[in-house]
């Protein structure tokens, strides 16, 4: 198990740029995950880590080895595929032993790590089926047993349980997690879901245009985006965003919209430009009968336990996540207020989010 | 209204239709053939009867002929013989003939064995290795370059015959096994590489990536992960390939005379006694006829069997 760096890497496929400049460590034992839409760049990131794409420049380090030009087969690594990959033309033993047939092991050798690894999946039962017989769900585990078996330094996944029912993947993601703490193995995950990366990532690293925005643990990702565009991937719904067409000033403590005003923590820096955005989470909202922003009632959402208003208003739609027991009908004219100071400003004009008491 | 099937079922009108047309256009095709094979257990007067004969009292005639050469004697030589060892000198005997030795169908059988499996075997492990070029990397001029494989498919093979008959003279190829297995493979290799490719496109890359990343090398990974997988495509175009190889005759006919002699064109020129000796030419194309309907059979649950089927969900 090793940590896995890179440095300064770039790749380019003739004139479009997929991955900018990046650069990231992954510590050993970390369950990392790449979160980002698709065409970000997150895959052919991990690729590049697998030895699957030459990167234009730069340098990846697994361990203390420059392992950038090496061949994927020299790497020690592992990889699970979306689509599985599983041979179809061999058995499910067959399967978890290709890779180490190839190590040179010996046949009792490897009889053992098959079956070790077939076990701690529960996967033993159907070593000798065939892989067309699988479920999905067992396919996966096939596929994380092949990545298993030969102990590699890293694991990489790229979105394996995006096939899976929505059911299912929350399943693996839990099994998932427990596999991952058993063997503590440095593993880089890939996925488009965020859900998906909040609930299993040690650290998250958010990539949009092929460029990381922000790498970090999930809970700091969440409450203190460092840019917009990771505000508003991250949570569902994302954050709500309204203009703000004045400068920000260092130690200010609110903002006028559209006449109103409103509180914000206490700025900690200047803005740069005259056009900032002022975010706050839907949970962040609250709704009343007497006093903040006046809009209508435009949808309704239940989400079990909470449930999610839509509300039109002067400033745009605004998206307010409140307890089950808040009543409200289509089209009631309501008002909406922040419920309390965490509120991020974003520079208008580098997307960034400004420092204040709230977010350092 | 009959709604106890789907719209998407044929009903049971247009099925009896469907396998009406299939018996009919079945006994046309196989006329000829059974009347090929009806032919060589004829013996040579009920060959040629008229009318023909349907109903006839089999004989081994055609094939003792067909792998004997024979002499004519007189009945007093033949009654100074000791007598016959065998059922077929028996029968020989019979027809005021004696055995004078083997005849040469067989070396020509098995000249046409070796090069027709020599040049499919060829021609599926080249165009293999083409196809996946074509289908994984990124060729320079990659779409002009198969053109230009598939532009050698576009005139009949026999309208070069005089400057491969050139060409093989000065290279002393002519009339070699290995000759003709050069000659039939670069005729099937564009087909080869065609077909190949069409199958190599639909096999998901990320096998190969998966054996590489497991320790295999490409090549490796193209023998242990692509070829099983490929075997569908494999056996069809192995088996257009024989075909050719095996059927070929004008070539044959041209650039071989003994040693590398194929069954086609020796087997038109097997006479017998005053006249086409028709049971052991229906003998000859018989037995010709086998090997590639044994190799098509074979081959041929590759062909109806995807096993590529839910490996990769799509």
């Amino acid at each position: 198990m090793s940590q896995i760096k890179i440095v300064n890497l770039q790749k380019s496929f003739g004139d479009f740029t997929a991955v900018k400049n990046s650069n990231l460590t992954i510590n050993d034992k970390e369950f990392f995950v790449l979160l980002g839409p698709s065409g970000c760049g997150k895959t052919t990131t991990l690729r590049m880590i697998a030895g699957l794409e030459l990167p234009t420049s730069g340098e990846i380090y697994l361990g203390d080895e420059e392992v950038g030009m090496l061949r994927a087969s020299e790497r020690d690594i592992a990889f699970v595929f979306q689509l599985f990959a599983l041979y179809p033309h061999m058995n499910v033993r067959n399967n978890l032993s290709f890779p180490l047939k190839m190590q040179g092991y010996k046949k009792s050798d490897i009889k053992i790590r098959v079956e070790e690894a077939a076990k701690l999946l529960r996967i033993d039962h159907i070593l000798n089926s065939n892989i067309s017989s699988l479920s999905g769900g067992d396919r996966q585990r096939v596929a994380l047993g092949r990545a298993l078996v030969r102990r590699p330094k890293a694991f990489l996944m790229d979105e394996p349980l995006g096939t899976l029912d929505a059911e299912f993947r929350e399943l693996m993601c839990l099994e998932l997690k427990k596999l991952h703490l058993d063997i503590a193995a440095t593993t880089v995950y890939v996925t488009h879901d965020q859900l998906e990366a909040m609930s299993l990532a040690d650290r998250i690293a958010v990539m949009d245009g092929g460029e990381i925005l922000q790498a970090d643990e999930p809970n700091i990702i969440y409450n203190k985006p460092k840019t917009k565009f990771v505000a508003s991937f991250i949570g569902s719904p994302g954050m709500n965003f309204f203009e703000v067409n004045e400068g920000i000033s260092k130690d200010q403590s609110f903002v006028n919209i559209e006449g109103a005003k409103f509180d914000i923590p206490k700025q900690l820096e200047d803005s740069k430009g005259s056009k900032n955005f002022f975010g706050i989470r839907p949970e962040n909202l609250t709704l009343n009968n007497n006093e903040g922003l006046k809009g209508a009632v435009f949808g309704v959402e239940y989400l079990g336990s909470r449930k999610i208003i839509t509300i039109k208003t002067s400033l745009g739609e605004i998206k307010v996540k409140t307890d089950i027991s808040v009543n409200v009908k289509l089209n009631e004219n309501v008002q909406v207020k922040p419920l309390n100071n965490n509120i991020i400003i974003f520079d208008g004009q580098t997307d960034k989010s400004l420092n204040s008491e709230f977010i350092k | 209204m009959d709604t106890s099937r789907s719209y998407l079922e044929p009903s049971s009108f247009s099925k009896k239709m469907a396998a009406a047309i299939i018996i009919v256009y079945a006994v046309i095709t196989l006329i000829p053939i059974s009347w090929m094979v009806m032919t060589s257990f004829k013996n040579v007067d009920s060959a040629i009867s008229y009318p023909p004969e349907v109903l006839f009292e089999p004989s081994l005639e055609g094939y003792v002929n067909l792998f004997t050469n024979r002499s004519r004697q007189s009945q007093e030589y033949l009654d100074s013989l000791p007598p016959p060892k065998n059922w077929y000198e028996e029968l020989v005997r019979s027809r005021e003939m004696v055995i004078t030795g083997p005849s040469k169908f067989l070396g020509r059988y098995s000249n046409s064995m070796i090069i027709g499996f020599g040049s499919t075997f060829a021609s599926v492990f080249l165009g293999a290795l083409a196809a996946y070029a074509f289908s994984r990397f990124r060729v320079p001029l990659k779409d002009d370059l198969l053109f230009f494989i598939l532009s050698t498919r576009m005139f009949p093979p026999i309208a070069v015959a005089v400057p491969i008959f050139i060409m093989y003279r000065k290279l002393g190829l002519g009339d070699t096994h290995l000759g003709m297995i050069i000659l039939y493979t670069v005729v099937n290799l564009s087909l080869a590489v065609w077909l190949l490719k069409g199958f190599m496109d639909e096999i998901p890359k990320e096998y190969e990536e998966a054996a590489m990343i497991d320790g295999y090398s490409r090549l490796q990974a193209f023998f242990k992960v692509v070829l099983p997988q490929a075997m569908t495509g494999i056996a069809a175009t192995a088996i257009f390939c024989m075909i050719f190889s095996w059927n070929e005759y004008a070539f044959a006919v041209l650039l071989t005379q003994f040693n590398a002699q194929t069954a086609p064109p020796f087997i038109p020129t097997i006479i017998g006694e005053g006249g086409l000796d028709w049971p052991a030419i229906g003998a000859g194309t018989t037995l010709f006829l086998l090997p590639v309907m044994i190799f098509t059979i074979i081959l041929r649950k590759h062909l109806l069997r995807g096993i590529t089927f839910g490996a990769v969900r799509k």
